[in-house]
């Protein structure tokens, strides 16, 4: 991971309660008990978290372990009480009302979980909003909106009112709005929490097909792991509002680091996660049945792996062989034997 | 010390010894302070009274006479205010009374005529059909006829000019009054008790220190109807603007709005419907005042109401009531409709112009046409007569029995309330007040009543406010008797339901003065007239948080219950009742509130209490008395709302008080 840093977050605090503005410079880093005896909820505890440029970042945990509020101190949509947050080495929290204005209009977008579109405009205008606050002729902003209602499959209910929508299809003008003005980062709160369970599957392929094409640095939050191993480059598990572990899928579900995160990652089928560099073998003197890519997930290559009698080769991502893989790994595997490391 | 312990912590107890301590001295203390000469038991010893009136008085004389910044005097600043809102006034009143007109007075030559009848009340139609609802349209129509058919037309466009001019003024002073709240903490604790207060004084009161400044005449009047109309929206605006989702403001800072695109295109047209219910508010309160403001200048239907109640015309005066009923309506059923409006439905552009067509048509017919421009005087039709035949049948063939009626209740009901209230020692009152306030709600409470009581002692208004607590007690006893049971039919039928609300809607609609009407006509002026038309007029919330109540109770309640085997009544006494009674305590405060706003109206039929106080001050333009009268009303007003929400409040956690 050499990609540049587009967001980073150091120790960042929120609490919630009397005197909470100055509780934390008087007491350094408090623990959960401290806090609790000055009656103050630690929304957000000593929370780092680095984003980098086009990876999809998900901040996982149950509701109420503070990733709304961790988000929004992202965006500095609430004022943080302790910590450092950067944007491309910007600091965030020193920046004026003006350049924070500047920064959203330009730079950033935000989906919000009960999708926070504008009652009295139309899909049309919902969209172009962030357009018309910069004071963007209505032509301009019109054509832009009609692209993006395109981009998320919304052609022809331009002139609907949201109310008028289902659930999935107001989302996707949420999806609209907030991606007018091209932003670089993207801030997405429990987006698909509201829908059905089916229409937050199509959601999610809909999120992967439009990142393959956008290439967006993505913050994504959810309260469901599954949704979150589907999507994520990398997960940050929040408990209590504390991060208690960074990382891939695969090394989340491999290696989690409490009993709270294996709590999560028990369930997983491995076969979703685990990719074939992991459990590839030491590579031999063939022959071969064929090449597979290091990165691929085991259960998307297992039947192909199955049906040969012969290992396969293991590709790394320059396309040199680093290994190979046999039916009895991708078994093991499938079957959620215990994964020699 | 532990019995005193135990007399405080039994509730029981506490409140039976509280009325039979003061039962005794109401009955007794006044003979033996007479036998043994001590008058000022009874009566506040009038060298002790706190001149606050005078003190007032004299204030706003310096004010208005003496008070300057500099080169700027007080009064000139209330001439400027007279100005800007004369002008609009004027502007509309030309529009649709008395046309375009050049020179003064009785001399002024109509250059333009007003707008037709026709064409307001095609445009009035137009605005129903805006809605898109036909029934509507039907509605209004038949509304604005009737204002023109039975010879009330002029009269009406004249309070109609008032409305809209001060619904205008209202709703933008709520608006930014309510942005300023919502955005400063600062403000809003600075306006709440204001509010509070606006709330609860009677609006007489208002009307005294207005007149002073501003004279009698339609600018004193539109003042007035500003003021008044004006705190629900400022609280319905930061209530609104709260109530918009988080996420809504966040979505409107993401996108990079500034404070201002923020507020004007996220928070404001999200919170619209709410906004609209306000203007809706803001509206009927501006009618209800305009019509009591005649006594102030405003003119209109207001002035017939009043001149036909001092000439007791009965049927000019029950036509008159009408047409106010039917300009009520209109303008209720025309703005809710307008505020359930959804965005993006309904007709728009097109209707300006038929509008604008039918104007030009009407006034270029009328020319030609004189009827086409003024319903003609001769087709006007009047059921004036028919009224006053009525009235005079009820009151030759059943005059016995309603005064027979009257007589039992003032006997029975009335005068041993009276008695019992105007027997209260002051000081005893007092004593007791506080003790209420201390039990219901802790000590903070029991200093307020403490303090709001001596208040009342103090001035010298003590007898007209036992009168005042005497008549609103007896009213709203007889309100909740009513109501309570219609409330609880309606909670539990939806027929009844249907019926009620109808009827209820109706009646909240009514402007308070109109309830004076038949009373008078039946009952003549007196106690019990003003009785009757205080239940008339705040029997509403009883019915309406009943019925509420009984509706919100969990159907697994009422369902254990059945499977315990109660019959119907044990299951209306022992689980339905017991679970609505905070909501009928909510509904009880709130009676009691438009008891007291209702009780000073009915000063006009000769009650004798704190209203006519404020009524005498407002004839005699005695400002002193009339504000510290008012203020008197707005003490017992907030007492009795402290302690029935501390009530309302205590019986929802399951305490009977606190100890
Ligand atoms: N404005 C607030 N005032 C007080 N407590 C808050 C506020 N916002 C959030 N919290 C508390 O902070 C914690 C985290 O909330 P949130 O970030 O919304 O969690 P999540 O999004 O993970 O469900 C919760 O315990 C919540 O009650
Ligand atoms: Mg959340």
């Amino acid at each position: 991971m050499d990609r540049p840093v587009m967001l980073d977050c150091r120790g960042v605090w929120k609490l919630y309660g009397p005197n909470a503005e100055t509780f934390l410079a008087r007491h350094g880093a408090p623990t959960a008990e401290t806090l609790r005896a000055a009656h103050l909820v630690g929304a957000v505890r000593a929370a780092d978290v680095t984003i980098r440029k086009g990876e999809i970042f998900v901040i996982m945990g149950l509701s109420g372990s503070g990733k709304s509020t961790l988000v929004r101190c992202l965006s500095r949509l609430i004022e943080p009480s302790g910590g450092e947050v950067r944007f491309e080495g910007r600091d965030l929290l020193q920046m004026g009302e003006a350049e924070l204005i500047d920064l959203r209009r330009k730079r950033m977008g935000m989906v919000f979980q009960h999708f926070a579109l504008l009652p009295h405009l139309t899909v049309l205008q919902n969209a172009a909003f962030p357009l018309e606050v910069q004071g963007i002729d209505r032509k301009t902003r019109e054509d832009r909106a009609r692209a993006v209602i395109e981009l998320v499959g919304l052609q022809g209910r331009e002139g609907h009112y949201p109310r008028q929508l289902s659930g999935g299809q107001q989302q996707r003008v949420g999806i609209a709005r907030s991606l007018i003005v091209e932003p670089d980062l993207w801030f997405l709160d429990e987006p698909f929490s509201a829908l059905d369970p089916l229409i937050r599957r199509e959601m999610q392929d809909e999120l992967l097909r439009l990142q393959a094409r956008l290439q967006k640095t993505i913050v994504f939050i959810t309260h469901d792991f599954d949704e979150a191993i589907r999507l994520a480059d990398r997960i940050a598990v929040m408990k209590d509002g504390a991060i208690v572990q960074t990382a891939t899928p695969e090394e989340l579900v491999l290696n989690p680091a409490d009993a709270y995160v294996a709590e999560f990652t028990q369930h997983v089928a491995r076969a979703k996660v685990v990719r074939l560099a992991t459990i590839m073998a030491p590579l031999g003197a063939g022959p071969f049945a064929g090449d597979l890519p290091g990165q691929a997930r085991v259960g998307d290559v297992a039947d192909a792996v199955e049906r040969a009698d012969l290992p396969h080769r293991v590709l790394d991502e320059a396309g040199q062989p680093v290994g190979q893989v046999a039916r009895q790994a991708v078994v093991d595997v499938l079957i959620g034997r215990e994964v020699p490391r | 010390m532990t019995a005193l312990h135990r007399l405080i912590r039994d509730p029981r107890l506490f409140w039976g010894g509280l009325f039979a301590l003061t039962l005794a001295l109401s009955l007794f203390a006044g003979d033996l302070a007479k036998d043994i000469g001590a008058k000022w038991v009874m009566k506040f010893p009038k060298p002790l009274e706190l001149p606050l009136d005078k003190l007032i008085s004299a204030a706003m004389k310096w004010l208005l006479e003496e008070a300057a910044i500099g080169p700027l005097s007080f009064h000139a600043v209330t001439r400027f205010i007279s100005a800007l809102i004369e002008a609009p006034y004027l502007a509309v009143r030309g529009l649709l009374v008395d046309g375009l007109q050049r020179g003064q007075g009785s001399y002024a030559v109509q250059i333009l005529p007003p707008l037709s009848w026709i064409a307001v009340t095609t445009i009035f139609c137009l605005l129903a059909w805006r809605s898109g609802r036909r029934g509507l349209v039907g509605l209004v129509g038949a509304c604005f006829l009737y204002l023109a058919v039975f010879g009330r037309w002029e009269s009406a466009m004249a309070t109609l000019a008032s409305v809209l001019i001060s619904v205008p003024m209202g709703v933008a002073g709520g608006v930014a009054l309510g942005i300023l709240a919502f955005r400063h903490p600062w403000a809003e604790r600075a306006m709440r008790p204001v509010l509070d207060l606006m709330q609860t004084v009677p609006v007489f009161a208002y009307l005294v220190p207005i007149l002073f400044m501003f004279g009698f005449g339609p600018t004193a009047a539109l003042v007035a109807t500003v003021i008044y109309a004006m705190p629900p929206m400022v609280r319905l605006t930061t209530l609104a603007l709260r109530e918009v989702p988080e996420e809504v403001a966040e979505a409107g800072r993401m996108a990079g709005c500034t404070r201002r695109q923020l507020l004007w295109k996220c928070l404001i047209p999200t919170a619209m419907p709410m906004l609209m219910v306000g203007v809706n508010q803001v509206i009927m309160l501006s009618l209800n005042m305009v019509i009591i403001a005649s006594m102030i200048g405003a003119g209109g239907l207001g002035y017939d109401v009043l001149t036909a109640l001092r000439k007791l015309d009965i049927g000019g005066g029950v036509e008159a009531g009408v047409a106010i009923v039917v300009m009520a309506i209109a303008l209720d059923r025309l703005s809710q409709a307008e505020a359930r409006r959804v965005p993006g439905t309904g007709r728009g552009g097109r209707l300006v112009w038929i509008g604008l067509a039918v104007i030009l048509a009407t006034s270029a017919l009328g020319y030609v046409l004189p009827f086409v421009q003024t319903y003609p005087a001769g087709a006007t039709l009047t059921t004036g007569t028919i009224w006053a035949q009525a009235i005079e049948w009820i009151n030759i063939n059943l005059y016995d029995h309603i005064e027979a009626v009257k007589v039992a209740i003032l006997i029975g009901l009335l005068l041993p309330v009276k008695g019992f209230f105007l027997g209260i020692p002051w000081a005893w009152g007092i004593v007791a007040m506080g003790l209420i306030g201390w039990r219901m709600a802790g000590w903070r409470l029991g200093l307020m009543a403490l303090l709001m009581t001596g208040f009342i002692a103090l001035t010298g208004f003590w007898p007209e406010a036992m009168i005042t607590v005497y008549l609103c007690g007896v009213s709203v006893f007889v309100a909740m008797l009513i109501g309570v049971p219609l409330g609880i039919w309606a909670g539990q039928s939806d027929r009844a339901n249907t019926v009620l609300s109808a009827l209820i809607d109706t009646l909240q609609t009514l402007p308070s003065f109109v309830y004076l009407i038949p009373v008078v006509m039946l009952f003549r002026v007196g106690d019990f007239s003003a009785m009757i038309a205080v239940v008339a007029y705040s029997i509403v919330p009883a019915i309406r948080y009943a019925a509420h109540g009984i509706r919100e109770i969990d159907p697994q309640m009422v369902e254990a219950g059945i499977v315990s085997g109660c019959t119907r009544r044990q299951i209306l006494w022992r689980i339905k009742l017991p679970l609505a009674l905070p909501s009928l305590i909510v509904g009880m405060n709130q009676t009691v509130m438009l008891a007291l706003s209702m009780l000073v109206i009915t000063a006009l039929v000769g009650t004798r209490d704190l209203g006519q106080q404020v009524y005498m001050a407002l004839t005699k333009a005695n400002t002193g008395q009339g504000i510290v009268a008012g203020l008197c009303v707005a003490f017992i007003a907030i007492m009795v709302d402290r302690i029935l929400t501390a009530a309302a409040r205590g019986m929802e956690r399951g305490e009977a008080g606190h100890g």
